[in-house]
């Protein structure tokens, strides 16, 4: 017999029509006319333009900048979020809410903030002077807005598992003779670790991408202090948009990896917590 | 008014969950949708509702197809498992809710409404929780409370989907009697969905017992009980014994064993299972013979009205328990000492071909 | 991608750990943790936050509200506050609806249509930027025909209301989505069979339960459409007083050495970073309390 397709509630072809719909013009036209226009590119072309010496000295400072600040986010971000979750200490719930400044903090107004602290003649960077240490304006100035821009990623991944686990897992380890750290080691760590990943994973991705706070303290030096963004941005204002779209579509290709990556760590983690999120 | 459910069939991909259902729901009665856990009962109960549609078949309400008509529309009230009462509101407010949705046409004046809302509290008798939140209720406070919201429009079914589920065993017990007293006194034609059969015989006037998507059996619980259709109704409700054989002649063998018993309507040689109650066993101690099964005594529990002996067969009933109910003078006529060796003699057998 | 920002019950779980002989650490390992941890955050987080207000401040109050006042810092609010009005509204009704797409219904692909939510997390601003000029800049695909009707999208205000949209395009969706996935949808059924319509159902069910974490949402979106600096710069064009944002802004000034001035500006823009923080942690604290009443 026949019957037509009903739902109880009701608005499903509304809403997903809706969706489809203002993805589309919003997301997936524009983004397809980045491939469009490369295609216009040969091969050899498009090689040539995106392996050019400068061009690539980009994407080791890029990349190697933003491994590195994952990996710095990694370590504290840890340390931050198992201090905010297992202890009391003053001044906590302000350091809690404040964690997730690089969120709220317009990337402009960090970068130039960052550059006035660690500038020669700023609060931080007049102190590292003495020490050789130069920060602004060299590779070192990249790492820190990058380590800024993605820290509350690994905190609030974290944050969240080390809040939900069951304190009798390390009762249960401790009454087998585990000490603390090898508690951690082979207990605590392993059911963070899918989080953590995830957390470091989030970084890298938005460190990769990052234009605002790192283009005031990095000095733009070419060769040495030019990250990808940036030279998306010199092509474009140099009216070579085939160029300009070329690069995007090496760090497009790079951001879909990475997202497919990300959202297997995701389905990781709630599989190893049984949460979710 | 009258439910009937005519073929319904419906699969969610490979799996089918209702094949080919047909019932009868009499006006005015209270009747169990019994069976294991992914059994249909919930998925059949959920497309009376309309909460659901079959692939094929038709739901007829007052003897009207209401297979196209959206739940909506339906008037029927459902009681979801876990009461899916509107958490941001009042008791009140959710007992009030479905009648506040009436177009304005046909909505009853904030008065009526009020005095309705107490009417029905009353009724669960909770109308002094009226302005608590439902989550500083009691289940057994929720589930009651989900009940009158559901009343409050006035359904002409009643549909309950494990009412009793997510409660603890005394409270279960308390609320199965007052569900009882109310249908009684309201008359108006429900259906719950239960997985437990002592819910389902003490509460309804009749009992679908469900399998694999398929009805087993539907009675009053009297003749469930004590007529049990299929294996499976037999295996399901109530403690059973069963011996796995074939039928000999006049009666069913067990490996080198004989069971007397006539298996009329089965030829001899067929592959059969035979059940019997506990209460449907006896014990001798007089081992000569290959009538009935031997088994050595595990356990003699002799603290209730009645003695239990819990059993591990032997021979070809190696592997297998067994749980005999006998009244405390026989087991002290008995005398069993554990590690005994026995013989089991089934008053009574039911056998089903294989 | 936004698993880092999703709304998170705070609670004194502290205790929980430090009352029990198993989970506590020795008191020197506990406090040398804290030491690195907040020499950490002082060092990335909260120093930048105070250099901006000091910085803003060193040539007094004068230049600093002088540096406000000026005509082209007003048009830049403006302008801001513009692209944010369209931007947050929009997608507000966009994660809406594919929330409830997604969470109440079961169809195909919609793992994938999650994922291409997600997708403009993970691009770069930059690169947002530059496929609106794809589109719609003077070589772009409709671009001939917009200058054919003398309509300007790229260097004007639609372009920027534009890339606005798109790099705060998944806020809402992604905090809703989670939220009544886990909410489920009985009470939305128990709505329907009691008689309530479909907006009835929306309106005095789904929405008072979701209303925290929408409210999360639109903060977070509001934040980061008032502060994106790449996407916007790259399809602005820098016209003083008629394209640029508060962040392009705080930019030129900085880069004419203007440097109280553009602390100045920048200082504001922190102030609204405070202030989501603020509103954030207390949404956080009232959903906390929300939660509580309803377990």
């Amino acid at each position: 017999m026949s019957r037509r397709a009903f739902q109880v509630l009701p608005g499903f072809n509304l809403t997903l029509g809706y969706t489809l719909f203002y993805l589309c013009i919003i997301v997936l036209i524009p983004l397809s006319a980045v491939f469009l226009k490369t295609s216009q590119l040969g091969l050899s072309q498009f090689w040539d333009v995106v392996t050019t010496p400068r061009v690539v000295a980009s994407y080791k400072l890029s990349f190697g900048a933003s491994l590195l600040a994952a990996a710095i986010n990694a370590v504290f971000g840890l340390g931050l979020a198992w201090a905010l979750v297992r202890y009391s200490f003053p001044g906590k719930k302000l350091v809690d809410a404040l964690i997730d400044l690089p969120f709220a903090l317009p990337t402009a107004v960090a970068g130039i903030a960052l550059t006035a602290l660690y500038a020669p003649n700023g609060w931080l960077g007049s102190a590292l002077e003495p020490l050789g240490i130069k920060v602004a304006f060299t590779p070192l100035g990249v790492l820190v807005s990058l380590v800024f821009i993605g820290l509350p990623f690994v905190v609030r991944t974290v944050q969240p598992i080390l809040e939900d686990l069951d304190t009798e897992l390390e009762e249960a380890a401790a009454s087998l003779g585990a000490r603390r750290w090898q508690t951690f080691r082979h207990v605590t760590l392993p059911i963070l670790l899918p989080a953590l990943l995830t957390g470091f994973a989030l970084a890298f991705a938005r460190a990769v991408g990052e234009y605002g706070s790192v283009i005031f303290i990095a000095g733009n030096i070419p060769m040495v202090s030019e990250i990808t963004p940036l030279m998306i941005i010199t092509k474009l204002e140099q009216y070579d948009y085939t160029g300009a779209t070329a690069i995007a579509v090496v760090m497009l290709l790079f951001s879909f990896v990475l997202l497919l990556a990300i959202n297997g760590l995701q389905a990781w983690t709630e599989k190893a917590t049984g949460r979710n999120r | 008014m009258s439910i009937q459910v005519q073929n319904i069939h419906k699969a969610f991909g490979d799996f089918v969950a209702l094949g080919d259902v047909s019932l009868d729901f009499p006006t005015g009665e209270l009747v169990a949708l019994l069976g294991p856990s992914g059994c249909g009962k919930t998925t059949l109960l959920r497309i009376i509702a309309g909460l659901e549609s079959a692939d094929g078949g038709r739901v007829l309400l007052d003897g009207e197809d209401a297979s196209d008509t959206h739940v909506r529309e339906r008037h029927v009230g459902f009681v979801f498992q876990h009461y899916a009462l509107f958490r941001h509101m009042s008791v009140f407010d959710n007992v009030a809710f479905g009648l506040r949705m009436k177009p304005r046409s046909q909505r009853p004046s904030e008065k009526a409404i009020r005095t309705k809302v107490h009417d029905l509290l009353k009724l669960v008798q909770l109308d002094w929780l009226a302005d608590r939140f439902p989550a500083q209720l009691s289940g057994g406070q929720r589930q009651r409370i989900a009940l009158a919201r559901a009343l409050a429009v006035e359904p002409r079914v009643l549909l309950l989907d494990e009412p009793f589920g997510a409660l603890d065993a005394k409270v279960r017990k308390e609320l199965r009697r007052w569900l009882r007293r109310l249908h009684d006194e309201l008359h108006i034609t429900s259906i719950f969905v239960t997985h437990d059969q002592e819910e389902a015989l003490e509460v309804a006037d009749r009992v679908v017992l469900m399998d694999h998507g398929k009805v087993e059996q539907i009675g009053t619980p009297e003749e469930v009980y004590r007529h049990p259709a299929t294996p499976f109704v037999y295996g399901f409700l109530g403690a059973v014994n069963h011996f796995s054989g074939h039928v000999d002649g006049q009666s069913v063998r067990v490996g080198d064993e004989v069971l007397r018993h006539a298996a009329p309507d089965l030829k001899h040689g067929d592959e059969v299972i035979a059940f019997a109650r506990p209460h449907e066993l006896d014990i001798v101690t007089d081992l000569a013979g290959t009538d009935g099964v031997p088994a050595r005594v595990a356990r003699v529990l002799s603290f209730g009205v009645t003695a239990r002996v819990e059993l591990d067969g032997l021979n070809g009933a190696t592997g297998q328990h067994f749980e005999v109910e006998l009244t405390r003078e026989r087991v002290e006529a008995l005398a069993l000492q554990e590690g005994q060796t026995v013989r089991l003699h089934p008053q009574r057998l039911r056998v089903f071909a294989r | 991608m936004a698993g880092a920002t999703s709304l998170h019950a705070g609670g004194d779980v502290a205790a929980r750990f430090e009352n029990r002989a198993a989970t506590r650490e020795p008191a020197w390992f506990k406090w040398m943790l804290i030491a690195v941890s907040l020499t950490f955050f002082a060092l990335f987080l909260l120093m930048p936050l105070i250099a901006v207000f000091v910085e803003a401040l060193r040539k007094g109050w004068d230049t600093y509200l002088a540096a406000l006042i000026e005509p082209d810092a007003v048009s830049a609010i403006k302008l801001t506050l513009i692209a944010a009005v369209i931007a947050v509204p929009l997608n507000l009704t966009f994660g809406v609806a594919a929330a409830w797409a997604i969470t109440k219904f079961n169809f195909r692909g919609k793992h994938l249509l999650i994922t291409l939510i997600d997708l403009p997390f993970s691009v770069s601003p930059v690169v947002a930027g530059l496929i609106y000029v794809l589109v719609f800049g003077a070589q772009g695909w409709f671009g001939p025909w917009l200058q054919g009707h003398d309509v300007k999208i790229i260097f004007a205000v639609p372009g920027i209301v534009l890339a606005t949209i798109f790099v705060t395009f998944p806020f809402i969706a992604r905090e809703l989505i989670p939220l009544m996935q886990a909410q489920g949808k009985e009470e939305e059924e128990a709505a329907v069979v009691l008689g309530a319509n479909g907006w009835q159902t929306f309106w005095y069910v789904t929405l008072p339960n979701i209303k925290w974490g929408l409210m999360y949402g639109v903060i977070l979106c509001n934040a980061r459409a008032m502060g994106e600096f790449g996407a916007v710069s790259v399809v602005s064009g820098h016209i003083r007083g008629l394209t640029n944002t508060m962040p392009l802004h705080v930019e030129i000034l900085y880069n004419e050495y203007q440097f109280a001035a553009a602390f100045a500006v920048a200082s504001l823009l922190a102030l609204l970073a405070l202030v989501t923080l603020a509103v954030k942690t207390w949404v956080e604290y009232q959903a906390t309390k929300a939660k509580d009443v309803t377990e």
